[in-house]
C-alpha cells in the first residue's frame, strides 16, 4: 500500500479482468502488493496492474530457475573449496528478477553483493560474479557494459552512488532511471538516510529497492526498525510501498511503476520487497544459532518459483516439455559455471600494482619495481 | 592580464572558474558554496555565473556529498566537492576510503573517479574545536588517493586546475590561514607537474621540508638563520601523496641535514615517512638524524593555546640548531 498516492496509479482497464479477490492483510501487518498468491492464484491490485503474455511469464520463470540453479552451483563450489565465500540469494529470486526485468537497457543498477538475479537480467555473465568470491579480483567487470555497477560490500554505500548517478542523469536531460538495491540491515546505515535526503532534495530519478529478507546476518528486522521500512519514505517526502517480494509479478509491476515515476520527473520512490533469506547470510554463517527452523518452513510455502509454476501449469501456459528443456538448460548453465570457475587462474603477483591510479603514482612505481626485482631474485636459484 | 596579484582564496576561485568554463562536466558542490560563496568565499560568484545546476548547495551531510560526487563521476562528471572544515571530513571518511579510493582498482581500471575534495585545513585563525586540524596523513596513507596542498596563490591556482584535470581522486588541502596572502599568479604560465616538489629557497647547510601553511614559516626561519650566518634550503613539498622524494634527496645530498615541518601531529605523520625514506636513500650523506617539528600527540588545543601548539619560527630554529649541532 502506498504511503502517498503514486503517480503510477493507472485506471483499471477492465474490472471484469479480475481473476481473484484481494486478500485481507493479517492483523497488524501492513498490506503487501500481491498479484500472485503463494498458492499460485492470480489476484489484482487497484494500483498495480500487469498483463503479461505467456511467453513473458515463462521468461520470468526461466530467469528465476536459472538464477537459483546458478546460485546453488556457487554454493556447491564454495563447499568444494573453489570459492572462498558465497552470498546466496536463495528465496529472493522473485524480488530480483521482478525488479531486474522492469529495467530498460539505459537504466543503471547499483547492487549490493547479493544481486545475482539482477545481474542475470542485465546480461552480466554469471561467471563474472564469481571472481571476487574466488579471490581473484574485487569485481572487475566493466560497470558500463551492462549498466550494472560493481558489487558493493560496505552496506548502504552504493545508495549514495546511485543518487549521484541519478543526479547526473537528470543534469543530462536523459529519461533513464537508476535503481539502488539494499537490505533491511543497510536501512540502518547513515548513508541510506543521506541517500534518501539527497534524492528527495534534488528530485533524483532513482528507485530504492530494499529487499527485506528479515535477517541481517543474525539480527531480525526488529533490531533495525520500529516501523515497516517502506514507511520511512514518508519522512523524506517520497512514496514507499511494500510488495510481496516472493511474487515476481508484483515486484515487476511495482518496480515498473516506480521507474516510470522516476523517468517522468517525479523523483524517488522506495520499494520494500518483503521476502526471506532461505539460506545462510553467506557460506560462513550458521543460521541454526539464531533462528527457528519452522520460520524457514513457513516461508518455504511461499516459494517464488513454485507459485509461478503452479500458475503456469494451471493456466496451461507451460507444458511438460518446457520444464524438461529448462531443466536441461539449468544443468548446462551449472556445468559452464563449474568449468569456468575451475579454470579461473590466480592473478599474477604483479597484478596488485595495477589500476591503483589512472594517472600513475611515483610510490606505486617504486614499490612495483622493487617487488619485481625481489621476485626476479629467485629466478636464478630456481633455475628459471 | 596573464599576471595578476591574487589572494590564495581568489586563486582557487579563478582556477575553478577557469576549469568550469573549459569543461561543462566540472561541478562544484558542498555546504554553502552557492549563494554564500563558501564560508571562506572561495566559491564566491560561481553559482551566479554557472547556475545552481553546476554549483550545488548540498544538504549538510558529508558522506552524502562524497557519495553523490562518486555517483556523478561515474556518470561522467568531474565534481569538486568542498568539505567545509578539516574536522568535518570524518563522516565522509568511509566513502573516501572504502569507495572513492578503491573503485578504479575494483573495476580493474574500467571506471575513473575524477573527484576533487577541497578541504580548508590547519590552524592559526583562532577557531573553535574541529576547525584547525591537519588530517592529511590519514588520507596519504590510503592507496588510490592523491593528496596535495599549495603554499601560495600561484600554486593554488595551478594545482587546482591540475587536480580537476586529473583522472584520479585528489584531496586538495587549502591552508586556511594563508587564504588572504597575495601573490602574483601567471595564468598563462606552463605549470610543472602536480606532484613535484619545489625548492622555494636555496641553501647549503640544512634542508627544511614543509608544505601548505608551514612553507611561509620555514622561509621566515631561513631568513632569520641567514642573519646568523646559516644557509637553509627550503623545499615546498606541495604533494603528500605521492611525495617527490627525489627533490628532497637531491637537496639533502647537498645540505646533509633535514628537518621536516608540518602542523599535523608528528607521530606517524608525513615527517615520519620522509625521515624513514630519506634516511634510507641518503644514509651516507647525513650528518644528523632527520628531525621533525610539528603538532603534539594531543587534541588540537583551544585557540588561546594554538600559538604554542603550532610550529613557529623559534621551534623550527630550535630543531635547526639541534640538527646543526651533530
Amino acid at each position: 500500500m502506498t504511503v502517498e498516492s503514486t503517480a503510477a496509479r493507472k485506471p483499471r482497464r477492465s474490472s471484469g479482468k479480475r481473476t481473484g479477490t484481494r486478500k485481507t492483510p493479517a492483523a497488524g501487518q501492513p498490506e503487501l502488493v500481491q498479484l500472485l498468491t503463494p498458492e499460485g492464484e492470480r489476484v489484482e491490485h487497484p494500483d498495480y496492474l500487469i498483463d503479461l503474455t505467456s511467453d513473458e511469464l515463462r521468461g520470468l520463470y526461466r530467469d528465476m530457475v536459472l538464477t537459483r540453479r546458478f546460485d546453488g552451483e556457487a554454493t556447491a563450489l564454495q563447499r568444494q573449496g573453489e570459492l572462498g565465500l558465497w552470498a546466496s540469494l536463495l528465496g529472493q529470486e522473485a524480488a530480483q528478477i521482478g525488479s531486474g526485468r522492469a529495467l530498460r537497457d539505459d537504466d543503471y543498477v547499483f547492487p549490493t553483493y547479493r544481486e545475482h538475479g539482477v545481474a542475470w537480467c542485465r546480461g552480466v555473465d554469471p561467471t563474472n560474479l564469481l571472481g571476487m568470491f574466488r579471490g581473484v579480483n574485487h569485481g572487475g567487470w566493466d560497470p558500463n557494459s551492462n549498466n550494472f555497477h560493481l558489487y558493493t560490500i560496505v552496506i548502504g554505500s552504493q545508495t549514495l552512488h546511485g543518487v549521484g548517478y541519478a543526479m547526473g542523469v537528470a543534469k543530462d536531460g536523459a529519461d533513464s532511471a537508476v535503481i539502488a538495491y539494499f537490505g533491511d540491515g543497510a536501512s540502518s546505515q547513515g548513508d541510506v538516510a543521506e541517500a534518501f535526503t539527497f534524492s528527495a532534495v534534488y528530485n533524483a530519478p532513482i528507485v530504492f529497492f530494499c529487499q527485506n529478507n528479515q535477517w541481517a546476518i543474525s539480527e531480525p528486522t526488529e533490531k533495525q526498525t520500529r516501523v515497516p521500512l517502506y514507511q520511512r519514505a514518508q519522512g523524506y517526502g517520497f512514496p514507499g510501498v511494500r510488495v510481496d517480494g516472493n511474487d515476481v509479478l508484483a515486484c515487476l509491476a511495482v518496480t515498473r511503476a516506480a521507474l516510470e515515476r522516476a523517468r517522468s520527473g517525479q523523483g524517488p520512490m522506495l520499494v520494500e520487497a518483503f521476502t526471506y533469506r532461505m539460506g545462510a547470510h553467506t557460506t560462513s554463517d550458521d543460521p541454526t544459532r539464531y533462528r527457528a527452523e519452522d520460520e524457514r518452513v513457513e516461508w518455504e510455502a511461499k516459494d517464488p518459483i513454485q507459485r509461478l509454476r503452479t500458475y503456469l501449469e494451471k493456466e496451461g501456459f507451460a507444458d511438460a516439455s518446457f520444464f524438461a528443456e529448462l531443466e536441461k538448460e539449468s544443468d548446462a548453465l551449472a556445468k559452464r559455471v563449474r568449468e569456468a570457475v575451475r579454470a579461473m587462474p590466480d592473478p599474477e603477483p604483479m597484478a596488485m600494482f595495477e589500476h591503483i591510479y589512472a594517472d600513475g603514482h611515483a610510490l606505486v612505481d617504486e614499490e612495483r619495481a622493487r617487488f619485481a626485482a625481489y621476485q626476479a631474485s629467485f629466478a636464478d636459484a630456481e633455475g628459471n | 592580464m596573464a599576471i595578476e596579484k591574487l589572494s590564495l582564496a581568489k586563486a582557487v576561485n579563478e582556477a575553478l572558474r577557469s576549469t568550469m568554463e573549459a569543461d561543462p562536466k566540472v561541478l562544484v558542490m558542498g555546504e554553502d558554496v552557492g549563494k554564500l560563496g563558501g564560508v571562506f568565499r572561495v566559491t564566491d560568484g560561481l553559482q551566479k555565473d554557472f547556475g545552481e545546476d553546476r554549483v550545488i548547495d548540498t544538504p549538510l551531510a558529508e558522506s552524502g556529498i562524497i557519495g553523490t560526487a562518486i555517483g556523478l563521476a561515474l556518470r561522467g562528471y568531474r565534481p569538486v566537492a568542498e568539505i567545509q572544515f578539516d574536522g568535518f571530513v570524518f563522516p565522509a571518511y568511509d566513502q573516501i576510503v572504502t569507495q572513492l579510493a578503491k573503485m578504479h582498482a575494483r573495476a580493474l581500471g574500467k571506471v575513473k573517479l575524477p573527484v576533487v575534495i577541497r578541504i580548508p585545513y590547519g590552524g592559526g585563525i583562532g577557531a573553535v574545536e574541529h576547525h584547525s586540524e591537519s588530517p592529511e596523513a590519514l588520507f596519504a596513507h590510503v592507496a588510490g588517493l592523491k593528496v596535495v596542498s599549495p603554499s601560495n596563490a600561484s600554486d593554488a591556482y595551478w594545482m587546482m586546475r591540475q587536480a580537476v584535470e586529473s583522472d584520479d581522486p585528489v584531496i586538495y588541502f587549502e591552508p586556511k590561514r594563508r587564504y588572504w596572502d597575495k601573490a602574483e599568479v601567471d595564468t598563462a604560465a606552463i605549470p610543472g607537474p602536480l606532484h613535484a616538489a619545489r625548492v622555494a629557497r636555496e641553501g647549503t647547510d640544512l634542508t627544511l621540508a614543509a608544505y601548505g601553511p608551514m612553507v611561509k614559516v620555514c622561509l621566515e626561519a631561513a631568513a632569520a638563520a641567514a642573519e646568523e650566518g646559516k644557509s637553509l634550503e627550503v623545499v615546498d613539498l606541495r604533494s603528500m601523496s605521492p611525495i617527490d622524494f627525489d627533490t628532497v634527496q637531491r637537496s639533502v645530498e647537498k645540505t646533509r641535514r633535514l628537518v621536516v615541518v608540518h602542523e599535523a601531529p608528528v607521530f606517524l605523520g608525513t615527517g615520519a615517512e620522509i625521515a624513514a625514506r630519506i634516511t634510507e636513500r641518503c644514509f651516507y650523506h647525513l650528518e644528523a638524524p632527520v628531525l621533525r617539528v610539528g603538532g603534539m600527540h594531543a587534541p588540537y588545543p583551544p585557540a588561546r593555546l594554538e600559538d604554542e601548539y603550532l610550529p613557529g619560527l623559534d621551534r623550527v630554529l630550535d630543531s635547526v640548531d639541534r640538527a646543526l649541532a651533530y
